[in-house]
């Protein structure tokens, strides 16, 4: 199974990596050799097979909704790559275009 | 002194013919003189080491209890949140990273009084077989430095065999533990997926991940597992069933053991060094009493194929968290919110990251998803039967651990698709949750290490245990030590 270049980049969109061309191009190739060697599967019939997620047989795991102790703001604030000094919240880009005005 | 296991360093201790601080000086001699080749640690902090040390030399001075691991140094693979202490995952994107919390490991071993000596080097991510996908070095192989040690656990095996610390913990998702420690001729063990709570192990593949010892021998590994294994709630994962005292039944040996060897495990690709090493120790069992028999895995040549759409479709989502917002890198390009989450990820993952997320994401992906993803869950349900009828007929399965010994380092660096296969004996057992260990049993005509490979039933550790004891008990591979 290859895959274009297009492809590459639609997933690397999907995937949130900005990659330079050279990058993309590299791995055309090798995302290609990977999906060929997987392709494998194909031969086996795995009709009827149940797929298996997880190894355990555990579902749902329920505890008491009980408050217990947990980060302090400045604990959980401490590897924030931008905060405004003394503020307690996460610096980041403007989500909203600010040139366009907000509509609902 | 650094060539001691944990078991010795306790009892000299017990006798007072060591102290932990003199205990701490001799490892740390040993790191500084043989750090600059092997490479194996990203961070080690000595003074933190030396607090540690004089702490339990007073709480024996004060008589008061000691915990299991008292004054026995032990290195942590960087994979594992420690609090205060950087925790890069081998990555740029966390090069800065430092947990405001310690993983239920970590916490285990502080609670047992170990010294926590430095974090380990890796794969990036956990994502590799060499650690040359670490952002920041390639650890080397001690008994052969233009080798590498295997990965991605490589600098927790490394600095084990090496004898800069007596015991590591590794993370094994595909192999990480049971490679290297093979190719680093220690004890590596992986064990039932949720005998181990994952909490504050950073998130490769949540379904394949498990935290296990590395060691010099299966006595040490036992000791460490006693400690790590257990009930923690905040792993919803991590079942709660009581842990053996592993140490305890570990010199009986089992009677009628009957052993599966895997043909699927004998095919070509296998280096004859590695058969006739491993043909050699199934001998010593049939010589202890043990029975061999015949099993087949049919689709465990399918295995690797699984592995690589699972591990990566799971890589993909547990790693979109990195996005340069709350912790980690963030570009210092200027951009709109996607265009900053995605340089910052382009910035801060290595290549072999960007590869599997994008596989990852491929697919997940809308069309692709069934032919692909759901496709290799059945594949895993298959994989994990297999498993299944083999052990109504034996108790344990032995094969390689790995097709050939320590490679050269950039041999295979260039091609992904090479490196994937040195992982082609140790994914269906992640796949499948079972436990595993590798143990060492020879060397090959260069010197290098081989590893005989042990495959139990689920939380079956204890018996697993046993049966390497066996085989350690009457060989002497366990007490070799590399001239580094």
């Amino acid at each position: 199974m290859s895959l274009t270049l297009d492809q590459v980049r639609k997933v690397a969109i999907l995937a949130r990596l900005e990659l330079p061309e050279a990058d993309l191009i590299r791995m055309q190739s090798q995302l290609s050799a990977i999906l060929d060697y997987v392709a494998q599967l194909e031969e086996l019939d795995t009709e009827g097979v149940e797929p298996l997620a997880h190894p355990l047989p555990i579902h749902n795991v329920f505890r008491p909704d009980e408050p217990t102790p947990s980060l302090t703001p400045d604990e959980a604030l401490q590897n924030a790559p931008k905060r405004e000094k003394g503020k307690d919240y996460f610096s980041v880009p403007a989500v909203f275009d600010t040139d366009e005005p907000m509509s609902h | 002194m650094s060539e001691l296991t944990a078991t010795q360093l306790l009892r000299l201790q017990a006798t007072g013919k060591a102290t932990a601080a003199e205990i701490a000086d001799a490892f740390l001699d040993t790191y500084r003189t043989r750090e600059p080749k092997l490479k194996a640690f990203v961070s080690l902090d000595e003074a933190a080491i030396r607090e540690q040390a004089a702490a339990v030399d007073a709480k024996r001075a004060a008589g008061k209890p000691l915990g299991k691991l008292a004054g026995v140094p032990v290195a942590v693979k960087d994979v594992l949140c420690t609090k205060g202490v950087t925790t890069t995952c081998a990555s740029k994107i966390l090069k800065n990273f430092v947990p405001p919390y310690d993983a239920h490991v970590v916490e285990r071993l502080r609670a047992e009084d170990a010294i926590l000596f430095g974090k380990t080097n890796m794969d990036e991510f956990a994502m590799g077989s060499s650690t040359e996908n670490s952002a920041f070095q390639t650890t080397r192989n001690p008994w052969d430095t233009d080798r590498i040690p295997g990965g991605s656990s490589g600098g927790s095996a490394a600095c084990v065999a090496g004898c800069q610390a007596p015991l590591s913990l590794g993370t094994d998702t595909g192999g990480s533990i049971r490679q290297p420690a093979a190719l680093c001729g220690i004890v590596g063990m992986k064990p039932t997926y949720g005998r181990v709570s994952r909490y504050g192990l950073i998130a490769f593949a949540s379904s394949l991940d498990q935290v296990g010892p590395f060691a010099h021998d299966v006595t040490d590994a036992a000791l460490m597992l006693e400690v790590i294994s257990g009930h923690d709630k905040r792993d919803s994962t991590c079942v709660n069933q009581s842990v053996p005292e592993y140490r305890k039944t570990l010199n009986d040996p089992v009677k009628g053991l009957r052993i599966g060897v895997p043909r699927e495990f004998f095919d070509k690709g296998l280096d004859s060094e590695i058969e006739s090493s491993v043909r050699a120790a199934l001998k010593e069992y049939e010589k202890q009493g043990a029975t061999l028999v015949d099993v087949s895995l049919p689709h465990s040549k399918y295995a690797l194929a699984a592995y690589y759409i699972v591990a990566p479709a799971e890589a993909s989502s547990n790693l979109a968290r990195f996005d340069g917002m709350h912790y980690g890198h963030r570009t210092a390009q200027k951009a709109d919110l996607i265009g900053t989450y995605a340089k910052s990820r382009g910035e801060g993952f290595g290549k072999e990251v960007q590869r599997r997320i994008m596989i990852g994401t491929y697919v997940l992906s809308s069309g692709y998803k069934d032919a692909y993803y759901v496709k290799a869950l059945k594949v895993r349900r298959l994989v994990k039967k297999d498993y299944d009828d083999a052990f109504a007929t034996c108790d344990v399965v032995m094969g390689p651990t790995t097709p050939t010994a320590a490679f050269k380092a950039g041999e295979k660096s260039d091609d992904p698709l090479a490196m994937y296969l040195s992982d082609v004996y140790t994914v269906s057992c992640n796949l499948a949750g079972i436990p595993g260990l590798s143990m060492p049993c020879g060397f090959t005509k260069a010197g290098l290490p081989i590893g005989l490979q042990l495959l139990g039933k689920p939380f079956d550790e204890e018996k697993l245990l046993r049966i390497a004891r066996m085989y350690e008990a009457a060989t002497d591979w366990h007490t070799r030590r590399p001239k580094v």
